[in-house]
């Protein structure tokens, strides 16, 4: 029986919503092929316990690793353990989350197992029993429709851009329990979590991200406010993350993070080729701008021309009041 | 300390595209070709490392003739010596066929103490060459690195991840690729340009490598290139500040439905 491999990305006993979103493309490809299986693979100390929850996702059999010594990710163990399965399955595809583990853990994976590696998929069509993917390229300024030659066809899909399956909590799962080779030349000795414990950008819903037209990192907190009133990430263009007013991980663009969120608020951003890279598949974009020249009202659906500093303020009200009484 | 450099010439991100005839690729003249961002700041890694330790440094690329320019530009930066992948029978390569090759050259030069290269290469943006050298190689890697600290044949690298940061420590030798925060690029002096004039650059085509046609082979191909769907039209929202905000939240929920 053909089958399609899925990576289950997890830190500390939790799924990753990448995870889920990769196990629900997984059991729409499969049902695509016409039925095929889908293997989930899972790794880590207590990972024993995910399984059932990555049935509910569409998983008909699930792959743990579940092993004291494996509390920390290491490259080469993950590989090892992903490389069994595939081995043993001989799937006809593998989808992985091009999380910042995923897009570590792939590579090494295709290199052991010798499949062809198309990263940051944004789409995936079955044709003719064959997989297709779509994948933005150049800066988000043109989409290439990539196929595989053989098989295993490996695919990095981006966040936040499949859906996620509806859980059936009725499905049943087999789990197979899987020992690997614990042993590893480059390994993590310590994670620090950023400061705050902030909403990771790449997995946000909604965004609200600051530029220059912020004027200086005293006027920040307009965007923190915002973001807050929305419920969101804070994210930034790089011109202020070079001027040293935030840190470099909150950097939305080319050389930051590529985000897809249902909703990004682009607050004194200009709307840069290498900003837009980063952001232009995000489903609904608004802009707040005092240049009605500016190119990110290119790809706004919704603009504000007028003052942030005027705008932003009676918005974050505004934003308060209704989710206050949405509940 | 020998620090084997992976460099990749790209299209500056600011280059319009057009796609060509085919509809597979992107028409190559008129662009303006740069070194991928993310590989200058390993290049700068390396010549930081070099300049605190001693050592060589040597930049390796793969691309047509005008991937000298790319070798160049990092000689004169301060690399020492470069190594540069031609043939025609890399045109249709994929990723792992870059990364065969990018492997053959690197063994072919007796191996490294160190092997970084960018994170990913600006415009295909695959992020895949690091893990598949690291493979091919059988070395330990670390990706996406934003501090690298070298101690006794191990380095210890900040690596960034969604929320956190993880600190790795490696064995040497080991493949580490680059993420923009590790440092910031130096600008090639004039004497720096004058002398990478006078450096070596080597040039290897496949059968030097040792590369047969079937070890190029891609396993993925690009079948078809369009320009991306054309965004509806930005629907500007009027009035004061007050009405702006209210009008912007009932359209964000009436109409697109994600509030
Ligand atoms: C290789 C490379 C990689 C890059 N990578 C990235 C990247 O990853 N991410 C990124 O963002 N950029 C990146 N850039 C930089 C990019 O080209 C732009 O310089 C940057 O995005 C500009 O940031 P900005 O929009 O905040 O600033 P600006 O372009 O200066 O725009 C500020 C905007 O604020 C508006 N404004 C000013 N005052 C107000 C006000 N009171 N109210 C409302 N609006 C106001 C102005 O009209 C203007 O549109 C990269 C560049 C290069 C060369």
């Amino acid at each position: 029986m053909k089958s399609i491999v899925t990576f289950a990305e997890q830190r500390d006993g939790k799924l990753r919503r990448p995870s889920l979103e990769a196990v629900s493309e997984a059991r729409r490809v499969a049902d695509a092929m016409g039925g095929a299986q889908v293997e989930a693979v899972v790794i880590g100390a207590g990972s024993g316990a995910l399984a059932a929850e990555l049935g509910h996702y569409g998983a008909d059999v699930v792959h743990v690793f579940d092993a004291a010594e494996l509390a920390h990710y290491a490259t080469e163990v993950w590989a090892r353990a992903l490389g069994q399965v595939i081995g043993e399955v001989k799937p006809a595809a593998v989808l992985i989350p091009f999380t910042a583990m995923g897009k570590d853990l792939a590579p090494r994976v295709a290199a052991a197992t010798g499949a062809g590696l198309v990263s940051d998929c944004s789409a995936l069509a079955v044709k003719d029993g064959k997989l297709e993917a779509r994948r933005a390229v150049y800066s988000g300024k043109a989409f290439a429709t990539v196929r595989w030659s053989g098989e295993p066809q490996m695919a990095t899909l981006r966040a936040n851009v499949f859906s996620l399956a509806t859980p059936d909590s009725s499905r049943a799962t087999k789990t197979v329990a899987r020992t690997v080779d614990a042993a590893s030349r480059a390994k993590v000795t310590a994670v620090n979590a950023a400061a705050g414990g902030k909403l990771e950008l790449t997995e946000a819903q909604t965004i609200v991200s600051g530029g220059r037209g912020m004027k200086g990192p005293e006027h920040f907190h307009l965007v923190e406010d915002l973001a807050a009133a929305f419920g969101a990430a804070v994210g930034a263009s790089r011109a202020i993350v070079d001027a040293g007013w935030v840190d470099h991980h909150i950097q939305v663009g080319q050389t930051g993070k590529t985000v897809s969120p249902n909703l990004y608020i682009a607050c004194g951003i200009s709307g840069a080729i290498q900003h837009l890279a980063g952001m232009s598949s995000s489903r609904i974009i608004v802009a707040i701008n005092k240049d009605g020249d500016a190119p990110i009202f290119k790809v706004a659906n919704y603009g504000i021309l007028g003052d942030a500093f005027e705008v932003m303020p009676k918005l974050t009200e505004a934003a308060k009041a209704y989710f206050a009484a949405k509940g | 300390m020998k620090i084997i450099v992976c460099v990749k010439q790209v299209p500056d991100t600011e280059t319009r595209i057009r796609i060509n005839p085919e509809g597979n690729g992107i028409v190559d003249q008129d662009v303006n070709w740069v070194v991928s961002p993310y590989d200058e700041f390993a290049i700068e890694e390396a010549l930081r490392i070099k300049e605190a330790k001693g050592g060589e440094v040597v930049l390796v690329s793969l691309g047509p003739d005008r991937a000298q320019t790319a070798l160049r530009n990092g000689l004169a930066m301060g690399a020492d010596s470069a190594v540069h992948l031609k043939d025609a029978a890399f045109d249709a390569a994929d990723t792992m066929g870059v990364a065969k090759a990018l492997a053959a050259a690197i063994k072919g030069i007796g191996g490294a103490d160190l092997v970084l290269t960018g994170q990913q290469g600006v415009g295909g943006d695959h992020s895949q060459v690091p893990g598949l050298l690291a493979g091919l190689l059988d070395l330990p890697q670390v990706t996406m690195a934003i501090k690298i600290e070298l101690g006794e044949g191990k380095a210890t690298v900040t690596r960034e991840i969604e929320g956190a940061s993880e600190v790795w420590e490696t064995a040497l030798p080991a493949v580490i690729s680059a993420q923009k925060g590790l440092n910031e690029p130096r600008y090639a002096s004039l004497k720096g340009i004058m002398a990478a004039k006078k450096k070596a650059i080597d040039v290897k085509d496949a059968a030097a490598l040792g590369l047969a046609a079937a070890d190029l082979a891609p396993l993925t191909t690009v079948a078809s290139l369009e320009l991306p769907p054309a965004r509806p039209a930005v629907r500007m929202i009027d009035g004061d500040p007050e009405t702006q905000a209210r009008e912007l939240l009932r359209l964000l929920h009436e109409e697109a439905k994600v509030i």
